[in-house]
């Protein structure tokens, strides 16, 4: 009994370095741009650089698009699946699940192939139009995490019962979804929405190769030319992530489930 | 004409046909069971009123409108559910609420409703509570409330006791019925427990495979069942094979005695195999007057139940199960006593 507990310390203990060690080291490495002190000045300079806040603010934009309309198609999909085909949900499981075997950069030719400025859709004509591309090649990419995560909420309530006694009290489909759904799963969708946010942030195939200035290609780009200041990005990134995780458990502890007591 | 008519209704998944020409007529203000076992179709029989299911053919009929083709949000069909389906977000006063807000009534008109129906259910205080918040029995008042605050034509109850304790459920159910007749309106009830179908009920279906076995009062179902399915599934029933021997005065053999019964022997032949059926509490052991029929018995075994005294007693090849009240002065009875079974006449009930 002891032996097992010291190996799991030991275990622990190992791990626990093996994921703090190099982000101290960053984190440290940081700190160190003036000579001799320690210093946020890599910091001030990131905050400082205008290709940053562009950057940073751009791909916050994406994000928040990627959310709304990863949201507008998943939530009524899940719900619809989960409602009225549920023998279709292993093909819409694995349909979703397509983004994780396939290669960012395949699907973004693939893209290209579709989208570019001599095809039938040119949307890689405008620059808006080039937005939009990379805002639904993101919403590609988060499916996988967007559909579990709502899937999951939609588990967790008994879907049918409420929207049948909301039917029956004179509710249609968009009321059912937007008043007793979707406040429902609350918590999924936000989970589902802080992964989307956290992939977006950090993308970089998708925005390189269709030229946007986001900020996964700004991360790359400073990594190549600068010492400190890639450092500091790297434990902003952590951060931004961290953050979304945090929020993820704060608004997952929130969930009220009805009584199942027979008091 | 009645209020709700349902004719000729048919259920079909795939190939499996669920419900066979249901036909059924209620009167308003009635409250009807709809009593059988698991899988007999009476949720689908409900589930096809209220629009969750679409009959494969038939019609039903509210107040003369044909609403067998109109969405559930359009039949005006209140429903309360098994598992209560109190939306989780909401407060009890906002679920309460949810109907008339989407029926667009003045918010005035929908806050004193919503006070009317607390008051109805007797639960005024709990208006800011939450569902998780309430007790099952709470919960399922409260989802009763919200089906009737919007004035439903029919209220369909689908077994709305099963998920509470046997005490809650009890009070409940006499709740109910009372709110019901308060309130006068239509009530279609789905239940496996033939108590609650017996105590509530102004008329039960009792139902079989899809199809209605009979329709009648409490009384009549309980008391002269149609069927050998009717009288298994209502009570508890000594089913006893016998012999016809003479049908134009009533006379069967039943163990080897002559049996005297009031009726159903019309359109049986002599020397022809009948079922009977007798009640438990018909049967008197040894008592002081002695009724039209007696059977000569021994006993096999004795169960106190409490106020109940349940005795098996063997009649030649028959075991049949007598109930009697447990009075202190009344003789203990035992295995291997001699007694006698009297029974009248009309107790006694002839199967189909």
């Amino acid at each position: 009994m002891r032996e097992s507990r010291i190996g799991a310390w030991i275990a622990m203990i190992i791990g626990t370095l093996y994921f703090l060690l190099p982000l101290i080291a960053t984190f440290e490495f940081s700190l160190r741009l003036k000579r001799g002190e320690y210093s946020f000045e890599a910091y001030r300079v990131v905050f400082s650089d205008p290709r940053f806040r562009d950057s940073f603010s751009y791909s916050v934009t994406q994000a928040l698009a990627t959310i709304a309309v990863g949201l507008i198609i998943v939530v009524p999909t899940a719900y619809w699946v989960r409602l009225r085909a549920p023998q279709l949900r292993p093909l819409i499981e694995f349909i979703t699940l397509l983004p994780l075997v396939i290669p960012a950069i395949v699907i973004v030719f693939g893209y290209l192939r579709i989208f570019n400025s001599s095809s039938l859709i040119p949307l890689t004509d405008t620059s808006l139009g080039t937005d939009a591309l990379l805002m639904f090649g993101y919403v590609t990419l988060a499916l996988p995490y967007l559909y579990r995560a709502i899937d999951t909420g939609l588990q967790a309530i008994d879907v049918r019962t409420l929207t049948e006694s909301a039917e029956s009290l004179g509710a249609n489909t968009f009321t059912i979804l937007a008043h007793v759904i979707l406040p429902n799963i609350r918590a999924a969708v936000l989970s589902g929405a802080f992964l989307t946010f956290a992939i977006v942030i950090g993308e970089f195939t998708f925005a390189a190769l269709l030229n946007r200035p986001a900020f996964g290609p700004y991360l790359q780009l400073i990594g190549a030319n600068r010492a400190y200041e890639p450092s500091a990005l790297a434990i902003m990134a952590f951060l931004v992530t961290w953050a979304c995780m945090g929020l993820m458990q704060l608004f997952g502890r929130g969930v009220r489930m009805p009584a199942t007591d027979t008091r | 004409m009645s209020f709700l008519t349902l004719s000729g209704l048919v259920k079909r998944f795939g190939s499996t046909t669920v419900v066979h020409g249901f036909d059924l007529a209620v009167e308003r203000g009635e409250f009807i069971s709809l009593l059988g076992p698991s899988g007999c179709g009476k949720t689908t029989v409900l589930r096809m009123i209220a629009g969750f299911e679409t009959p494969s053919a038939g019609h039903i009929i509210i107040d003369g409108a044909d609403i067998t083709r109109k969405r559930p949000a359009e039949r005006n069909v209140g429903m309360v559910f098994q598992a209560y389906a109190l939306f989780p977000n909401m407060n009890v006063a906002d679920n309460i609420a949810f109907g008339m807000k989407i029926a667009n009534m003045p918010q005035a008109a929908i806050e004193a409703r919503v006070t009317e129906m607390l008051a109805l259910i007797k639960l005024p205080d709990l208006a800011k509570r939450y569902p998780y918040q309430l007790s099952g029995g709470q919960q399922q008042r409260v989802a009763l409330a919200r089906a009737l605050a919007v004035k439903p034509q029919v209220l369909l109850l689908d077994e709305p006791l099963s998920a509470l304790d046997a005490k809650i459920r009890v009070s409940l159910r006499e709740e109910i019925r009372a709110l019901q007749q308060e309130l006068g309106i239509t009530t279609i009830f789905v239940t496996h427990d033939q108590e609650e179908a017996l105590s509530m009920s102004d008329r039960v279906v009792v139902m079989n495979d899809g199809r209605a076995e009979q329709i009648g009062t409490p009384h009549m179902i309980y008391n002269h069942p149609k069927t050998r399915f009717v009288a298994s599934f209502v009570g508890t029933l000594n089913m006893l094979e016998a012999q016809v021997e003479d049908p134009a005065n009533g006379i069967i053999t039943l163990a080897g005695h002559r049996v005297r019964v009031a009726s159903g022997l019309d359109r049986l032949p002599p020397s022809a195999s009948c079922m009977v059926a007798l009640r438990p509490e018909a049967l008197a052991i040894n008592p002081a007057e002695p009724a039209a029929n007696a059977l000569p018995c021994t006993i096999v075994d004795v169960q106190f139940l409490g106020a109940i005294v349940r005795i098996k007693a063997r009649c030649g090849d028959h075991i049949l199960s007598v109930d009697t009240f447990n009075q202190t002065g009344a003789p203990a009875w035992s295995r291997g006593d001699a007694i006698a079974l009297h029974f009248n006449s009309d107790e006694i009930v002839v199967l189909a």
